[in-house]
């Protein structure tokens, strides 16, 4: 499952590189947002894969923590989510600006010399 | 060990710009003059608070460190604040540069577009919880808050320029967070802890797997950070942004490299302090900081505009401080602080003088150059000397003369004095020690860059002030020049007060040089016994 995943996310990642390296901020934006999903996912298999552990609830009496999965990459990805969700959003606002204002989607706001 | 109430004057750098950014954005833009005294109330409030830190760390507090524990959670289990010295005076450099930058933008540049108030003052609640947060993950967090402010800030005064730049300068930060975010995930899964007194603690005890886990965790953390400080090669967009951005927002993000590197000097102190300074790491520290002093050096002489040869100069700066870590040679972090703080102040002065000094460019009725006239009152009294130099022009030329003299270290201002201990520093590493050849290669490029940003500079101010030939002085107002002359009274006054400065200065860093007993007190802070949780738990 270790292999499945890490493959996943390295597709992911690797696209994400490709689409930033375009130059269209179409392309940009999208190879932003994958790298996103990719580091998002490695947060939350940094907590290691198990199986059978389920999130840390509480129940009666002490909780025994080796039978829960580890809490934390769970708090620090759903931050983490938010906060590229934002600046994604933020991204995508400067983008339509810029097409608005130089006519173009070319990353450096001009068409290159043919 | 209970500091009493002054422990919450940690928690007021963060929550005071967060309250009075968020309170100003609903007030329309029409009342400028409330939001502006509004942002200036909260900034003095900073400047007070930044003050009394520094007086607390420096003799209030035991050991000189304060610790915050937020809702009460100790230390490795919930986020710790921590203020020391280093700190503290990253918060009082943050507040003085703040309050100059607002004045300077009070008359103009903060009513050209909305929202330029709130956005700065979440600008600064960043960098301060930059500068205050113990844990790793939130270190990420402020980072996000500090940089979503810059580009609303870049953004400010929307032009063409300003938003290609900001298309490239927030997709390269986009970049630079999600390794940031790789970086901290690694550590947090090689170590099990994001709280930096407990990681320091806890890398002595991995081996094997873990080790190299955490080492990759480490190496692309800080890549992260080394793209915010622009090391070369990772610095690529910072002149196009900063001669892009308004001079106000310019002069701010001067400081925003100075994060990168602060959080660089920290890690440096807290974790690698027991271990020799042999790695690799270091040496790529060193040596990258060796190419962006060259690289940046070369972009001075090569620019044409004076924003891109202050975004450069900033670079050198960055250059040097990052060369200063990489050499690993810990009696330099005095030199290195007093050299920051000098030249962050100078560089950002500059940043505002800029626009000032092209506002004479336009062409004017006055025939006469600027020194012509001065000259000709020495020389050649006889002669009618027409109207003698405008005060204006004569304060601009002056002010340019100090900026240049301060970023190319020259006598008898503060930067000669930061580069001179930094020389001498790195001249006599210690008894029974030879000059490395590393610190050979940084006394050679610390010399040339000087000699650069001499030659730069010179040349930006004889066509300037000399050739120019039409110069009429320009309008400015109080609030513009009050600022700038604050900001470099501040930097001589480093230089005439440095004997107290440096004495504190290696006061901070004998503080920071003992982790030990750093990283006991942060864990060591108990937890207040509230009334649900009684002592003992």
């Amino acid at each position: 499952m270790e292999m499945v995943i890490a493959l996943a996310i390295g597709v992911l990642f690797g696209s994400g590189i490709w689409l930033i390296l375009r130059p269209r901020t179409f392309q940009v934006i999208m190879g932003i947002m994958l790298m996103s999903y990719a580091v998002n996912l490695f947060i939350f298999i940094m907590g290691r894969l198990w199986i059978n552990r389920p999130p840390l609830t509480l129940g009666p009496g002490a909780p025994d923590p080796a039978a829960f999965a580890d809490p934390l990459p769970q708090a620090l990805v759903l931050t983490a989510i938010v906060i590229g969700f934002a600046t994604t959003a933020l991204y995508l606002v400067l983008m339509i600006g810029a097409r608005g204002i130089t006519g173009t989607d070319h990353v450096d706001g001009e068409e290159p010399e043919q | 060990m209970s500091l009493g109430w002054t422990q919450h004057l940690i928690l007021v750098p963060v929550v005071l710009p967060l309250l009075c950014g968020a309170l100003l954005i609903p007030v329309n833009e029409k009342h400028h003059q409330l939001k502006f005294m509004a942002n200036l109330v909260s900034v003095l409030g900073m400047l007070g608070t930044a003050v009394a830190l520094v007086w607390l760390t420096d003799e209030g507090w035991p050991e000189g460190i304060g610790v915050y524990l937020m809702a009460n959670w100790a230390a490795p289990f919930g986020i710790a604040f921590v203020a020391d010295r280093l700190s503290a005076l990253m918060l009082l450099l943050t507040a003085l540069l703040a309050g100059a930058v607002l004045c300077y933008s009070m008359r103009s540049w903060s009513r050209i577009g909305v929202h330029f108030h709130s956005l700065f003052q979440f600008l600064l609640m960043g960098l301060n919880g930059a500068f205050l947060t113990h844990d790793l993950f939130n270190l990420f967090v402020f980072f996000e808050v500090l940089l979503a402010a810059s580009y609303g800030l870049l953004l400010h005064g929307y032009n063409r320029a300003r938003l290609r730049a900001s298309l490239h300068y927030v997709a390269v930060n986009l970049a630079a967070s999600l390794l940031f975010l790789i970086g901290v995930a690694l550590i947090y899964a090689a170590t099990g802890t994001l709280n930096m007194a407990d990681l320091a603690g806890r890398l002595n005890h991995i081996s094997g797997d873990g080790l190299i886990l955490a080492q990759i965790g480490m190496t692309v953390l800080a890549l992260a950070f080394l793209a915010k400080s622009a090391m070369w090669p990772l610095g690529f967009w910072l002149p196009a942004t900063y001669a892009a951005a308004s001079p106000p927002v310019a002069a701010m993000f001067v400081l925003l490299t100075k994060v990168g590197i602060y959080i660089v000097l920290r890690l440096w102190l807290l974790i690698f302090a027991n271990e020799p300074p042999s790695g690799a790491g270091f040496d790529a520290l060193l040596w990258g900081g060796l190419a962006t002093i060259a690289f940046a050096a070369i972009g001075m002489l090569a620019s044409e505009t004076p924003a891109r040869q202050a975004a450069y100069s900033a670079m050198v700066s960055s250059g040097i401080l990052l060369a200063i870590v990489g050499s690993g040679q810990s009696s330099l972090v005095p030199a290195a602080l007093f050299y920051m703080l000098g030249s962050t102040l100078a560089i950002a002065a500059f940043m505002l003088l800029i626009e000032l000094v092209e506002r004479m460019k336009s062409p004017g009725a006055a025939m006469l150059a600027l020194t012509m006239e001065a000259f000709a009152i020495d020389e050649r009294p006889e002669q009618p000397v027409g109207e003698g130099v405008p005060a204006a022009i004569a304060f601009l030329a002056l002010a340019f003369a100090a900026c240049a003299l301060i970023i190319a270290g020259l006598p008898p201002l503060n930067g000669f004095v930061a580069k001179f201990s930094i020389l001498h520093g790195l001249l006599h590493p210690g008894p029974g020690k030879a000059v490395s050849l590393g610190a050979m290669a940084l006394i050679t490029l610390i010399l040339v860059s000087g000699l650069a940003a001499i030659i730069a500079l010179l040349r930006f101010g004889v066509r300037t002030f000399w050739a120019a030939g039409i110069l009429k002085p320009p309008p400015l107002h109080v609030t513009e020049i009050a600022p700038i002359g604050l900001l470099l009274l501040l930097s001589v006054g480093f230089a005439v007060q440095a004997g107290p400065v440096f004495e504190y200065l290696h006061r901070t860093s004998d503080g920071l040089q003992r982790p030990a007993r750093y990283i006991e007190r942060v864990q060591g802070q108990p937890v207040v016994p509230g009334p649900l949780a009684p002592g003992g738990r």
